[in-house]
């Protein structure tokens, strides 16, 4: 019996076309969701286009088939496949006054072709046509097209006629047009620009769609230019206000909110409008306030608007009142079981901390939540958070956790993003050098060569000047640990380029500095580097200049030198090497090797990479010989600037050719033949910018040794600001000597509370919530608590931090807010719900407000058969409705329950789909399981 | 503003893409499967929002709701709401469960043109049009009308169809 009416539904189907559609693309379709393979795909799809083709070019094609054959165009096009063979075709479709045929084209050469493509030019004339049509379902088509199918050029063209639908009777059209009139605006402002007032006209359009259509253009001129709209500020608001008291009709309101969409749109705007600006914010406080207590938190939707209103709170000037509220709202937000509810919160969270950075100490623990969360997108956002409250007292952390997550992402776009930002943190911020070197060396370990060389300069540059004082004890320890680590590292298999050039430097420089580690030591490890990484010609360079150093020192301490056998045969390879640069580099070694210890002492001395080189500008030592020469009747030699009668370039900075290549003097026969271009120019042939090699090609000695040249002639660090380690350059002088033991102090409180699992802050509040992780809150602890205490040597920090805090108060911070504190981890862990209800909890929320709103309706059923029809199917087989899954999470649920059993034929309904379905050779119980897998999951 | 519109289902298979800038169809092709491949990357019981700059570009974000065996996928930027689209995408959803009664995974496959009706009542050149499925439905089932009465009677004159339409 089943089966004759499987059959009767077949031939049903191949007769009518199914779904709507012809029996091919029904076979089509079918096919390619049984190709087990993407090749087998392709095969079917090459095979469909070779149908088409043919099919296409055969005369006298009837309409109705045409209108298939686009279809199944557009469908091979989405599958990734080129159907630009049959584009006229969809082109002359819309040409037909056959509106679904029309309406086919539209919607084929929308999908198809860009707006530049040649064959746009055959469709405007029909576009102008068609906008011109009395039916106004036919301009809304060509209204469709119009905001992807007209450029700049084509935009004239159509634009009158767009204006005069601005008054058409149908709402929809005038809706449409408006969203046209924007699209032009968005491609072309200048083409536009004359009918912005009409802009403001529709905004007191009868019909609220229309009005809020307006909203969308109005947002984007808004935000280019606040200024010209600040008078709209009160009609913003006085709409928002009609639309919350419920003044638009019924048919606006989604689950029960009015217009929650117009709503956002408005609070956006008013975002826009009230930044900076106390008139404007004080008009909205009142709405915006009513706003907090009309939401209903409830649904998603009531969520979206609250959420828009804390953002519009952090945006505009808001009185305490508001803020209060906003805060109330994050926190119920925080304090949710939805993880999306939380994302908002913490992004709300993150834009509120910018106006009352307290706010953060009282979610510490929701937050720590949030960042153990197994959901990416929530890790993320929060790490987002702590990377804007970062201070001095809780870096470490900080850092080390954002470390942690970069090691175990695999998204190189993120990771670059992250590592940035903890080198930003760590520059910033860093409570010890020491700190810093082994941060980066984390970083450069595990993000390696995404990180800015930039970032690699500056860390060889702290490497070299140390604190920048007169502590030579801590600096050569500070060496000395940067050596140790790197020679503990260096052997680890596959480090990223960057990280190998600042290790070969660092080795080279201090390798042997303090009599540790032998030469031949350091230099067998700088060989094997060489050796290891032969590919890399900018390692190897570093690593051959590193040898260089290291041979130097030993010759000029008076220490006999062995070559190692590795590293001579390193030696005579690169002699031959293709890459002029390491050949220079190896011939200087070779060189230098057979020197004696007083020339090799001058020419690199020891620990020299940040002394300022004094250049003999005038070139004093050739003075006898160009007196000879003169003697002998040489002419004299006017320089180039005399010889062109300019004189205006007077202070020459050496290094500035590479900045200032229009520069006419050129240094280059003063050089050694080794370019010395900053290293970002050209990696592959210039690798190594090291600060001794400036000695040699600075002919001319600059008198004004200007502090910014001083730090030019060492490492480049354009555009990076030093942030710490030299505090005089920041814009806190009185406390720049202050600065550097108040972030040791804090440094020291907050290991405290790391360290030591029984410090004092935690216990005071320990035994009133014992349901509370101790890792938890030590993590709290230290990264919020030393907040109060570092605001004040926060050393970029605002005027706008309070600066109550004492320094030594990370133990007052659990007293302070233990109240506060505790509620989010007593919701989570107490009242934490199985896991079905946490799955359900989502979607399905929705779905009940889905089902209020139908029922209210009154009219369709349909909703309810989702339900229903699923339970009986999805048991037998794995074809079911979009929705079915609800059945089985709905039972908690007594409206579901009761309308599964009322609802007889939507059951039969889906039945009898379901057996259509199966038929169609869906049904992965028979006897090929796989077919139609990719279909129907 | 938004950005995309797609639907695919779990095997990474698109159903439906809408690019509202344009877009080559390698790209398209790309950006699917990029999107594909965190979404099926996510565990269950997550956030429904994504962060994917290193796709669209800097200040995209991406919402995507899962029902049976299809992925709705929402791509926006900076000036749309993230809860708000997660809204729409619900909107879209209801839309087409009262247009297909109890829609699945085929209807949107072979209907493949009343699905972007739908769609192009509920969003219109990226910005948010209309957030009534009922009436989204209304406009579809007018234009479904129209196009039965000008697909059965061909050689209807225009001003009748015209006349119907009002």
């Amino acid at each position: 019996m089943e089966q004759l009416k499987t059959i009767g539904r077949e031939l049903a189907m191949g007769s009518q076309g199914g779904f709507g559609q012809s029996k091919e693309f029904l076979d089509l379709v079918k096919s390619i969701g049984e190709a087990r393979s993407k090749a087998e795909e392709d095969r079917i799809v090459l095979s469909e286009i070779d149908i088409l083709k043919r099919k296409l070019l055969e005369p006298d094609v009837p309409k109705r088939k045409m209108k298939e054959y686009i279809i199944r165009l557009v469908y091979i096009e989405m599958l990734g496949h080129d159907a630009s063979f049959g584009y006229i075709h969809a082109v002359k479709m819309t040409h037909d006054d056959n509106l679904l045929l029309k309406r086919t084209g539209y919607l084929a050469v929308t999908l198809f072709l860009n707006e530049d493509h040649d064959l746009i030019i055959l469709i405007v004339n029909t576009i102008q046509k068609d906008l011109r049509s009395d039916n106004y379902l036919v301009v809304c088509a060509a209204l469709n097209a119009i905001c992807r199918l007209i450029n700049e050029e084509t935009i004239p063209a159509v634009l009158p006629q767009v204006v005069e639908l601005l008054n058409h009777q149908k709402e929809a059209v005038r809706k449409k047009a408006i969203m046209a009139l924007h699209r032009f605006h968005r491609k072309s402002p200048s083409s536009v620009s004359h009918l912005i007032s009409n802009f403001r006209k529709r905004l007191c359009d009868n019909d609220p769609g229309v009005m809020g259509a307006t909203l969308c253009p109005l947002f984007d001129l808004i935000s280019e230019d606040v200024t010209s709209y600040k008078d709209l500020v009160s009609s913003f608001v006085s709409i928002l206000k009609q639309v919350t008291e419920r003044r638009l009709p019924k048919s606006y309101d989604y689950h029960q909110m009015p217009a929650p969409f117009i709503q956002i749109k408005l609070l956006k705007i008013m975002a826009l409008l009230g930044s900076g600006d106390k008139n404007a914010s004080e008009i909205m406080s009142m709405v915006l306030g009513d706003l907090f207590r009309k939401c209903d938190s409830s649904t998603n939707i009531g969520n979206a608007i609250l959420y828009e209103c804390i953002r519009c709170i952090s945006c505009i000037l808001p009185n305490p009142k508001l803020l209060e509220a906003a805060a109330d709202a994050i926190s119920k937000f925080l304090k949710s079981d939805s993880h999306n509810l939380k994302y908002m919160g913490i992004d709300g969270l993150g834009r509120l901390i910018k106006i009352s950075p307290d706010i953060a100490e009282q979610h510490q623990l929701a937050v720590i939540d949030c960042l153990e969360d197994p959901d990416d997108t929530l890790k993320r956002k929060t790490f987002e958070l702590l990377y804007k409250m970062t201070k001095s007292s809780n870096v470490e952390v900080i850092v080390d956790r954002m470390i942690d997550y970069m090691i175990s992402i695999n998204d190189n776009h993120y990771k670059t993003e992250i590592a940035s930002r903890c080198v930003e943190l760590a520059e910033q911020f860093a409570p010890s050098n020491q700190w810093f070197i082994q941060t980066m060396n984390k970083v450069f370990e595990h993000a390696g060569d995404l990180v800015n060389i930039k970032v690699a300069h500056n860390l060889m540059r702290l490497i070299a000047e140390g604190f920048g004082e007169d502590d030579d004890d801590a600096d050569s320890k500070l060496r000395l640990s940067a050596v140790e680590s790197y020679l503990q590292l260096i052997s680890e298999p596959k480090l990223p380029s960057l990280f190998l050039q600042v290790i070969s430097w660092v080795l080279g420089e201090y390798g042997t500095a303090d009599g540790k580690y032998s030469a031949s030591y350091i230099s067998g490890k700088l060989c094997d580097v060489a050796d290891a990484y032969s590919s890399d010609e900018t390692v190897k360079g570093y690593a051959v200049s590193a040898l260089m150093k290291i041979y130097a020192f030993e010759i000029a301490s008076g220490r006999k030198v062995d070559v190692l056998p590795e590293c001579q045969s390193l030696i005579e390879e690169l002699l031959a090497s293709h890459s002029t640069d390491l050949q220079q580099r190896a011939y200087e070694l070779q060189a230098l090797l057979a020197l004696d210890a007083r020339a090799v002492e001058t020419i690199i001395p020891l620990d020299a990479s940040c002394e300022d080189i004094e250049v003999d500008k005038e070139l004093s030592f050739l003075n006898g010989y160009i007196q000879q020469a003169i003697e002998s009747g040489a002419q004299p030699y006017i320089s180039e600037r005399e010889r062109l009668g300019m004189f205006e370039t007077t202070d020459y900075h050496p290094q500035d050719h590479h900045e200032v290549p229009s520069h006419t003097l050129r240094f280059e026969a003063y050089e050694l033949p080794k370019p010395s271009v900053p290293p970002q120019a050209s990696t592959e042939l210039v690798p190594v910018p090291e600060p001794y090699y400036s000695e040699s090609h600075q002919p001319i000695s600059t008198s004004l040794v200007s502090e910014r040249e001083s730090s030019e002639i060492k490492l480049r660090l354009d555009g990076v600001k030093q942030k710490w380690g030299r505090p005089s350059y920041q814009s806190t002088t009185a406390a720049s000597s202050t600065t550097q033991q108040a972030a040791n102090g804090t440094t020291s409180h907050s290991d405290g509370g790391v360290g030591s699992s029984s410090s004092k802050p935690r216990s005071s509040y320990e035994p009133k919530k014992p349901e509370i992780d101790p890792e938890k809150q030590r993590l709290a602890a230290s990264l919020f608590g030393g907040s109060s205490s570092s605001r004040t040597d926060k050393k970029s920090s605002g005027g706008h931090k309070p600066t109550k805090g004492t320094v030594n108060k990370p133990a007052t911070v659990p007293k302070e807010n233990p109240t506060p504190v505790q509620p989010p981890p007593d919701l989570l862990d107490l009242g934490e719900p199985t896991a079905t209800t946490v799955s359900a909890m989502d979607p399905f929320k929705e779905l009940e407000g889905l089902m209020d709103s139908s029922s209210q309706d009154g009219g369709s059923n349909d909703v309810m058969g989702l339900y229903s029809d699923a339970a009986p199917v999805t048991t037998t087989t794995s074809v079911d409705s979009l929705l079915s899954e609800l059945s089985d999470s709905s039972k908690g649920n007594s409206r579901t329950y009761q309308s599964q059993t009322s609802k007889g034929p939507n059951t039969k309904e889906a039945l009898e789909k379901d057996a259509l379905v199966r038929q169609m050779g869906v049904n992965p119980t028979s006897q090929n399981p796989t077919l139609f897998k990719d279909l129907l999951g | 503003m938004i950005k995309a519109v797609m639907m695919m289902n779990t095997q990474g298979k698109p159903r439906l893409a809408k690019f509202y800038d344009y877009t080559p169809v390698e790209k398209q092709q790309e950006l699917i499967r990029g999107v594909f491949s965190v979404l099926c990357s996510r565990p269950e019981n997550v956030s429904n929002f994504l962060e994917i700059d290193s796709l669209f570009g800097p200040d995209s974000r991406l919402v995507y709701k899962h029902y049976a065996t299809l992925y709705f996928v929402l791509v926006f930027d900076g000036s749309e709401n993230e809860l708000a689209m997660l809204d729409l995408i619900q909107v879209l959803v209801e839309t087409l469960d009262k247009c297909f009664s109890n829609v699945c995974e085929l209807d949107i496959v072979f209907n493949y043109s009343k699905m972007h009706a739908v769609l192009d009542e509920i969003v219109f050149g990226g910005q948010v049009l209309e957030t009534s499925s009922a009436e989204v439905m209304k406009a579809v089932e007018e234009i479904s009308k129209l196009e039965a009465a000008s697909n059965s009677i061909s050689l209807v004159p225009k001003s009748v169809s015209g006349w119907r339409g009002r």
